[in-house]
């Protein structure tokens, strides 16, 4: 993977572009997720309804800019989306990082986070890649 | 002094000279690592083609020339720090073990409630983690000392921190984050008129200057054979003999006794007490090679390098806009160590996308959070040279990172 690859457009926008961090004046639920060992460091905040949908959804923290832009696509997914979805989502991510889903119509339904498909390939940043999807996946089994 | 021809030197180290990403290895990473030069692999391998066997036990052959090999190695470290006896020269795994081994063995049982052990911001998890086990068993207390503006140590901080009650004063003598070193010295000077003894972490700086421990008066020293050229594996304690016969061993087993009964053991004299179990032969003679190879190119020669390598990044690292530099600015007591920010790119960015163009440096928190904290900066970018390294290399180095904001998507 040559950086070319990395640093795609997609990526450097959702890294840059902030549009989905700030904080939710009425999330009801914040999950911490970070990598000590680089340094990146994110707080995914939830609005999620009684009837178990994700209306809203942000984040703030700091980070690469693959740790920030995996987080800013997956929130941009996520939204509106049941909570059970979400979870289906983070783990078809998770399968794809792992090259257990390669088929490239099954991974469609990740959106832009399909940039993402051969980070393995650069296994010093498959961590700030995966980041917010375990996060996203540890806030859901505590009840989000 | 002996002339330095560094592209000489280069070709000593296998693995300096290769292809990364197709592109020419800069290794500027030294404060994690050296590499190893054939002098000190060839040394390992001779000693497993034609010794290789258990040191201290049994009486053929060889078995007492390992036990040879290994002691005149004890010896060559001895004289290399300059400690009055090899008696005081313990071989751990690095230097975290040798900071355990302290304090486990001298923390438990001369840390009482309420005492003080005194450490600097900028120290290493492994000075910091293993004291707050033991002021946590102890009901002690763990005091920081806190840096300037300019990354340098303030005396008289030195002198309000260090109390009656402090009873123990560890610091590194030179920082892996900042390259700042200490006034070792002197603040073990005014620690031991307050009654502490001194433990110097040498991590950083034996590789890269003298250190003369009688000159110090350090009560104990610690440092890491793999940052020195050595194998990794292998380490050393230094510590005053009178305080080591004090001591109670730390890791028990085979080669620390002297009678084992069913019940009760008797120890070992040092340094065989605080060395249980089977040594590392291969480490403690890969340790003397690199010893050897060191002396061969002096300190002067090596500090010297370093000196004009590090001058001469930070004057290009000032020449790069949005750079922000961790650590003193200037050459005045400042090792080869240099840390940095790139506005608004994660360092974990820095690095891969240097990377690409060969050059290995270091990112993250460098085992230092608590220093991280104190310098508000989440993780920073570390380059650090070895007396191996080349101004060409900087020039890459810097060639690359003044690419790094555009890849990130920064019009400059
Ligand atoms: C100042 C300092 N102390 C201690 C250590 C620990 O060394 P080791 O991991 O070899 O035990 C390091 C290594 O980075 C260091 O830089
Ligand atoms: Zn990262």
């Amino acid at each position: 993977m040559d950086l070319n690859e990395l640093y795609t457009e997609l990526i450097l926008e959702h890294s840059q572009s902030g549009h989905n961090k700030r904080h939710l004046k009425d999330a009801n639920c914040t999950e911490r997720g970070h990598n000590p060992s680089c340094g990146d460091d994110i707080t995914l905040e939830l609005v999620c309804s009684e009837d178990g949908t994700i209306k809203d959804a942000s984040f703030t923290g700091i980070g690469c800019a693959i740790s920030q832009a995996s987080t800013s696509m997956m929130i941009d997914l996520i939204k509106g989306k049941s909570k059970e979805e979400a979870e289906t989502l983070a783990d078809i991510f998770l399968s794809m990082i792992k090259k257990e889903i390669t088929d490239d119509e099954e991974l469609e339904v990740l959106e832009d986070a399909i940039v993402f498909k051969n980070i393995s390939n650069m296994p010093a940043r498959v961590k700030c890649a995966v980041l917010s999807w375990h996060t996203l996946k540890e806030a859901i089994k505590k009840g989000a | 002094m002996v002339s330095f021809n560094v592209e000489k030197i280069r070709e000593d180290f296998p693995t300096l000279n290769q292809q990364v990403n197709g592109k020419t290895l800069v290794y500027l990473d030294n404060a994690a690592t050296t590499h190893k030069p054939k002098y000190v692999l060839n040394a390992i391998k001779d000693y497993y083609e034609k010794y290789n066997a258990n040191p201290n036990r049994g009486a053929h052959y060889l078995g007492v020339s390992a036990t040879e090999f290994y002691e005149s190695s004890r010896e060559k470290v001895r004289q290399f720090i300059n400690a009055k006896s090899a008696r005081e020269i313990i071989f751990t795994r690095n230097a975290t073990e040798a900071l355990n081994l302290i304090a486990y063995s001298y923390g438990l049982k001369y840390i009482e409630e309420g005492d003080e052990i005194v450490v600097l911001i900028s120290e290493h998890h492994s000075n910091i983690v293993p004291w707050q086990k033991i002021v946590q068993i102890k009901n002690a207390k763990l005091k920081y000392i806190y840096l300037n503006e300019d990354y340098r140590l303030d005396m008289e901080e030195v002198r309000r921190k260090i109390t009656d009650r402090t009873k123990i004063v560890s610091l590194a003598q030179m920082s892996n984050v900042l390259g700042t070193v200490y006034p070792v010295k002197e603040i073990a000077e005014y620690a031991h008129s307050k009654g502490a003894i001194v433990i110097v972490d040498g991590a950083q700086s034996v590789p890269h200057m003298k250190v003369d421990v009688l000159d110090l008066d350090a009560d104990f020293l610690v440092f890491s054979g793999h940052k020195m050229l050595a194998p990794m594996g292998i380490g050393v304690l230094y510590g005053k003999e009178e305080l080591l016969e004090k001591m109670p061993p730390f890791l028990m087993g085979g080669d620390m006794i002297e009678y084992v009964e069913e019940q009760t053991t008797t120890f070992a004299e040092l340094p065989r007490k605080f060395e249980a179990g089977t040594p590392n032969v291969e480490g403690a003679v890969g340790l003397r090679a690199a010893i050897e190879y060191i002396e061969k190119i002096g300190f002067e020669n090596i500090q010297k390098q370093e000196e004009n390598l590090t001058a001469y990044a930070l004057e290009r690292l000032k020449e790069i806009p949005y750079v922000k530099i961790y650590g003193p600015l200037d050459m005045k007591d400042r090792g080869a160590v240099i840390s940095f920010g790139l506005e608004g790119c994660h360092p974990h960015d820095v690095s891969t996308i240097v990377d690409s163009y060969g050059v290995a440096l270091r990112a993250g928190h460098h085992c230092a959070q608590p220093l991280m904290k104190y310098l508000k900066a989440p993780a920073t970018s570390r380059i650090s040279f070895y007396f191996y390294n080349t101004k060409e290399e900087i020039d890459i180095f810097i060639d690359s990172l003044s690419k790094v904001r555009k890849w990130l998507g920064y019009g400059s």
